[in-house]
């Protein structure tokens, strides 16, 4: 029998889902309304919140001071090329965890996962040093690979889940029918986890998009994303929070489009293929 | 040609050994079927014949060539499997061509193998259609297909029919028995269900906890069990095993009579028992007794409609001819 809900239980069900979710968007609605306030509104006593004179002065002012379509292009080269590379590696590895696994499988890859516990300012001096001698400090191709291999546990991880959803029979039955370890996974496994690893490759783009630590430590002019972008607008510049927050909007705009349009992979993606 | 020899083959995962070393002929063209209780070792032997898993020990031959250490798509065999394996993702078109694609055949040999595997198998009218939209039964036969393009040198079924329902399994049973007559290429076949083994097989090979316990024709292995399992195994409702007094009267640890062979009367007989249960199938009667020393319940089949309820007294007289003898070892004695 399906849980019965009384009438009142939902609406304060519904206005608790919506208080949260109210409060976890606030300050991005905040930062969205800031941008189009004259500096002297942003910090105004008590904080105006929607009558105000709107104004796009801001957006003008930051487009001038510097290149957003540069900073744009970087975040978009380092999000993506750190995704997709991560995926294709994350593949085989996920593959031979769930379809051929060993007595250490499990220790792999909870090893793995502990990589993320561990805080990366702990390895900023090491990961610092090694990319000045390689000579890849401020290059969109160190912080791609870093970036990568930061979120390649998530990835890994994620495409496990989906592979383990898969029966190996059907791998097995394209064993049999003669095709390669390759095909195997290009023309069966692949198609099949369509749906997983679209999710994927949506949710680590996001959070390599999102990604400031190592952005705003290993890049300065050249490399710099959307990160070190909104970063260039904080402190150097003073307190002008209506710059910082149309340099802030401009910086998520794409990944809130994205994330607005593919919710339904992402809801999969954020439930590690516990929902079918 | 399909001849495959397993030679001191032997399997184990890590300490425990599933199949102490055996040995197996099959004969090209046969219907050769695996039968056992679950967890006796009978997939796993037809997997090692695939080469979906590795033998621990011993060698495989197929056609009189080392098959031990060949990928399964080398072995030029074909694999049924029991929850059908098919690609979701791919219409069933492009499921049956799938091992013609892999092989690199050309495109039209490919449709024309397709055309005539779909022909046979009635599933022309559904060859755009993807495995999700077909019933079981469609599902198994384009599974089929997709074995019988490949042209093999032999089939493997693991357990094909058990997901169907039992109407639909004695259709499927009559058409890959059908199948096999007209292709005459060598099946291998895993069922624990000894009705199958017994309608479809050529030769029978009786598995117990990864031990070859007899290998002969289905009649063979009915008239002659070479061991109290066998005797136990095959044949259905099962025979009846009798310890005690009753089989040393006739020099044995037990003996065994079959429900065919007893004699019912509600009037006269060697034995008295009363009815347990009467199952009445129309054709025949399977009546339960309980009473008779060394065997409870023992199951009787009388032919026809035989009018007995709970309760009631009857007679049993077994018919000698067909009584079997085994040893305190299990074994036939003769």
């Amino acid at each position: 029998m399906a849980r019965s809900v009384t009438t009142n239980r939902k609406i304060i069900n519904t206005t608790a889902a919506w208080v949260i979710g109210l409060l976890i968007f606030f300050p991005i609605l905040w930062t969205i309304l800031t941008s189009f306030k004259t500096e002297a509104q942003a910090i105004n006593d008590p904080p105006l919140f929607l009558f105000f004179d709107w104004t796009l002065e801001n957006y003008a002012v930051v487009q001038e001071r510097s290149n957003y379509g540069r900073f744009l292009w970087n975040s978009i080269f380092i999000a993506g090329g750190s995704t997709i590379l991560g995926v294709m590696i994350a593949i085989p590895a996920a593959w031979s965890m769930a379809f051929v696994p060993s007595r250490r499988t499990k220790d792999i890859l909870l090893w793995m996962l502990s990589t993320k516990m561990l805080p990366a300012v702990g390895v900023l001096y090491p990961i610092y040093l090694i990319f000045i001698k390689l000579g890849l400090l401020d290059s969109i191709l160190g912080l791609t690979i870093i970036i990568m291999l930061i979120n390649l546990p998530i990835i890994v991880w994620m495409l496990y889940t989906y592979f383990r959803e898969i029966p190996g029979e059907i791998l097995e039955a394209a064993r049999m029918d003669g095709a390669s370890l390759k095909s195997e996974i290009l023309y069966v496994l692949t198609p099949m986890a369509v749906p997983g690893i679209a999710s994927t490759l949506l949710l680590n783009f996001i959070l390599a998009w999102n990604e400031a630590f190592w952005t705003l430590n290993l890049t300065a002019a050249k490399a710099a994303p959307l990160t070190a972008f909104i970063a260039s607008y904080s402190s150097p510049e003073g307190l002008f929070y209506a710059k910082l927050s149309a340099a802030s909007t401009m910086a998520i705009a794409p990944i809130l489009i994205l994330g607005w349009f593919s919710q339904k992979q992402l809801v999969r993606g954020l439930t590690f293929g516990a929902v079918k | 040609m399909g001849r495959i020899q397993l030679k001191q083959v032997k399997k184990s995962f890590g300490d425990v050994t599933v199949i102490p070393p055996l040995d197996l002929e099959i004969e090209d063209g046969e219907f050769v079927v695996f039968v056992g209780p679950s967890g006796c070792g009978k997939s796993t032997l037809l997997r090692l014949i695939a080469g979906l898993e590795d033998t621990t020990d011993g060698t495989i031959e197929i056609d009189g060539h080392d098959a031990t250490g060949l990928p399964p798509a080398k072995r030029r065999l074909a694999m049924v499997f029991q929850s059908y394996a098919l690609y979701p993702h791919m219409s069933v078109r492009k499921n049956i061509a799938f091992p013609m694609k892999m092989a690199g055949m050309d495109q039209a040999e490919q449709d024309k193998r397709i055309a005539s595997a779909a022909k046979a198998l009635n599933l022309t009218d559904y060859l755009d259609r993807r495995p999700g939209q077909l019933s079981g039964g469609q599902r198994q036969r384009v599974a089929i297909g997709r074995a019988i393009v490949r042209e093999p040198a032999a089939f493997l079924f693991d357990e094909p029919l058990s997901n169907l329902d039992a109407a639909l399994r004695v259709g499927m049973r009559m058409e890959i028995s059908e199948l096999h007559k007209k292709l005459a290429t060598t099946m291998v076949y895993v069922t624990h269900d000894q009705v199958e083994a017994m309608t479809m097989a050529d030769k029978i090979v009786v598995l117990q906890a990864g031990v070859i316990e007899q290998v002969g024709s289905p009649l063979e292995l009915y008239r002659t069990p070479r061991n109290k399992f066998v005797a136990g195994f095959i044949g259905s409702p099962k025979m009846n095993l009798i310890e005690g007094a009753e089989a040393a009267k006739h020099n044995a640890q037990t003996i065994g009579i079959r429900p065919e062979h007893i004699g019912v009367s509600t009037t006269e007989g060697t034995w008295q028992g009363t009815v347990g249960v009467a199952e009445h199938l129309g054709s025949d009667t399977f009546i339960h007794i309980h009473g008779i020393p060394g065997c409870d319940p023992m199951t009787v089949r009388a032919s026809g409609e035989f009018t007995v309820t709970h309760g009631d007294t009857v007679y049993l007289t077994p018919n000698l001819e067909h009584l079997h003898r085994f040893d305190a070892q299990g074994l036939r004695l003769p």
